[in-house]
């Protein structure tokens, strides 16, 4: 189980950078969906196959369908790309970069010398989550979906058409 | 099980669904004739039965075209996506009591799973084509299976909520008694209409709509590559039709004068010949008819049947 | 709100639509109407436009007076000939050529043809593999029939000596005047 945590994550973890450095932006959408679906992968190996299966249901196949689908609208051509390009200039994302190795170093550092715990893995199934859902996290539960109730209205109240939309022969 | 035996499932699945999918071609085209009072091919071969033969050489000879202007790697991709994405939900489905490829504790939610990344064939497909028919198709494509993933996704937890489990077995196991078509008459019926909509089968075709888009989102594929489309197009047809049968029709359940998979199969395949018939009777609806019904009709039945059935399945336990 | 999303409505709709499969299942059991076509042939009727056909009179001498007429007539061009004449007198075409790879069968030839030689015939099998084949010429285009207006000889009623009947000896013809005659 822990070879597959490692090889999933590295996997998460190096379509993620590639999502960041393509030019191209369904490329890069492509590669985070492979991250997500990477991501996935770790919560299965963690022993949480619900949650991994709502990454893939929720994230993977609805959220980025939905930025690939406006991305698509855009039209963005290989203008586009030569801009992005422009924009990821080394000048730009070594000086964080190199801040941030620092603190990858670090972890490892720290992380070598850790005590040795293993990871014990404890498999949650749908009925935990949902009891767990419905009982100790009610209230966020419930507020949860005051949020998405708004954000249902809020789209309901765009999208509606005040204007009766006629034929130009009947204007 | 031995891991030789699961292997052998594995291999015999495989080998089973794909002879199928090429079979369907065959299947498709003369039952559809049958119902315009016309045969259909019936001179290759007894019954015709070898035009699956020569269309599959037909499509393997054909040129393998990629448009200059298509972006070459998701072009190659998409219809990947699409085949292998059908055949993995085949991993959950209970044939027989113990031929089952993964007998997964969340396995209907991996069948739903498998079908929100099936949406990506489609809209890869249509965009990669770099052609406003096929982005037009894969716009359509994606809109028309997102929102119907939510119905589908929703009328089956009806079948969860009486069974207790995501486990296809159990599901199957829990239908002894009565099929889950009695006592979730509806949810059958939403998920059926989300299943043809999932599938983009006539006469949800919207995506590929011939009058409308030319073939939509494939009409940039040739060759093997439009192959996988037509194939992934009859694996879906035969998957929702499989998990019609386990999650309504008691799977392999059946009088016990015929093998449990023969009762899975019938029964799958008299599913097939609805989905066929449908496309022979019904026209295409308009684009935003078929969404508007979705949102206003099958969501708000959906969830009625959800909160019946959850007051029933409460009171049952109470009382 | 259109119709189809009242609850009502939607239900009668759905019910159309199950009774519109059931019909359309009725019809595994009806009569089908494919014509099982190399062994079992359609029946053409006589006056059915197909393969084209240069007829001959009752004589057994060539109809065809090559007044260019048809060629006019064809809208595709796809008829070709060249009119010479015997030594009676009687015009024939040196050659008569039909590329059935143009024609699109519209049978105006047949109705610019003042002496009913060219015909079409409810015939469609010619089909070829090598496209140059559909170029017909005379001897594949001459039959050895009359075709649709059997007894008609045009020689026998036209006003002129071509071998066939001498000047004024036809059944509806007055006798030649001699112009050398003052007499009335």
């Amino acid at each position: 189980m822990n070879l597959l945590f490692y090889i999933s994550s590295f996997v998460a973890v190096a379509a993620t950078i590639l999502a960041i450095t393509r030019f191209h932006p369904v490329h890069a959408l492509l590669y985070l969906v492979v991250s997500f679906l990477a991501a996935a992968m770790i919560f299965l190996s963690l022993g949480t196959p619900f949650i991994a299966v709502l990454e893939v249901i929720v994230y993977a196949g609805a959220i980025i369908v939905l930025f690939i689908f406006v991305v698509m609208m855009l039209n963005l051509g290989k203008d586009t790309a030569l801009q992005e390009k422009n924009w990821l200039r080394p000048k730009v994302w070594a000086g964080p970069c190199l801040l941030v190795l620092i603190l990858l170093v670090e972890m490892i550092v720290l992380l070598l010398n850790a005590p040795d715990v293993t990871m014990h893995i404890t498999v949650v199934d749908p009925r935990k989550v949902s009891l767990s859902l419905f009982g100790e996290y009610i209230i966020a539960l419930e507020l949860v979906g005051f949020l998405l109730m708004a954000g249902i209205v809020g789209a309901a109240h765009i999208g509606k058409q005040k204007k009766k939309i006629l034929h130009r022969f009947l204007n | 099980m031995t891991v030789m035996q699961h292997i052998w499932i594995v291999i015999g699945v495989l080998f089973v669904l794909l002879n199928i999918a090429a079979g369907l071609i065959w299947v498709e085209r003369r039952l559809l004739a049958l119902w315009q009072d016309r045969l259909g091919p019936n001179r290759a071969g007894p019954l015709g039965l070898f035009i699956v033969l020569a269309d599959t050489l037909k499509l393997f000879f054909k040129e393998d075209w990629i448009p200059p202007f298509a972006d070459k790697k998701i072009f190659i991709l998409a219809p990947a996506i699409v085949v292998g994405s059908v055949l993995l939900s085949f991993v959950i489905i209970p044939f027989a009591p113990n031929i089952v490829v993964a007998d997964l504790n969340i396995g209907l939610l991996f069948f739903l799973a498998m079908s929100s990344l099936g949406v990506y064939s489609i809209v890869l497909g249509g965009w990669a084509s770099n052609n406003k028919y096929a982005l037009l198709g894969a716009l359509r494509g994606a809109s028309q299976m997102i929102a119907y993933e939510v119905f589908m996704g929703l009328s089956l937890m009806g079948v969860v909520m009486l069974t207790g489990s995501f486990n296809m077995g159990a599901i199957v196991e829990a239908q002894k008694d009565m099929w889950f078509i009695v006592t979730q008459p509806v949810g059958f019926f939403v998920f059926f209409i989300a299943g043809i909509a999932e599938t983009h089968r006539l006469p949800f075709d919207i995506p590929e709509a011939e009058s409308e888009l030319i073939a939509g989102y494939h009409a940039e594929y040739s060759g093997m590559k439009f192959g996988m489309f037509f194939i992934g197009e009859y694996l879906g047809i035969t998957l929702i039709s499989a998990m019609m049968v386990a999650l309504f029709f008691g799977g392999w359940l059946g009088p016990s004068f015929l093998p449990p998979l023969a009762w899975f199969a019938l029964k799958t395949f008299f599913f097939i010949g609805v989905f066929i018939l449908l496309r022979a009777s019904l026209p295409r609806p308009r684009y935003d008819q078929l969404i508007e019904y979705g949102w206003k009709i099958l969501l708000p039945v959906v969830l009625a049947n959800l909160m019946i059935t959850g007051a029933i399945a409460l009171w049952m336990k109470g009382g | 709100m259109r119709q189809s999303t009242l609850p009502g409505g939607g239900v009668k709709i759905m019910l159309s639509n199950l009774r519109t499969m059931w019909l359309v299942f009725l019809h595994l059991f009806h009569k089908k109407e494919t014509i099982q076509y190399p062994e079992e042939k359609i029946k053409l009727h006589p006056r059915w436009r197909g393969r084209i056909v240069l007829t001959k009179d009752p004589d057994g001498g060539e109809r065809c007076v090559g007044c260019y007429l048809c060629a006019v007539a064809c809208p595709v061009d796809c008829i070709a000939l060249q009119a010479t004449e015997d030594e009676n007198g009687r015009r024939y075409p040196e050659f008569f050529r039909i590329n059935f790879s143009r024609c699109i069968f519209c049978g105006y030839c047949e109705e610019a043809c003042p002496t009913y030689a060219i015909q079409l015939i409810p015939d469609f099998e010619m089909a070829e593999y090598n496209r140059q084949n559909l170029v017909f010429e005379k001897e594949d285009l001459l039959i050895n029939s009359q075709g649709k207006y059997p007894g008609y000889n045009f020689y026998k009623v036209a006003g002129m000596d071509a071998g066939v009947k001498e000047k004024g000896e036809g059944d509806n013809e007055e006798p030649v005047v001699d112009i050398k005659s003052l007499l009335p």
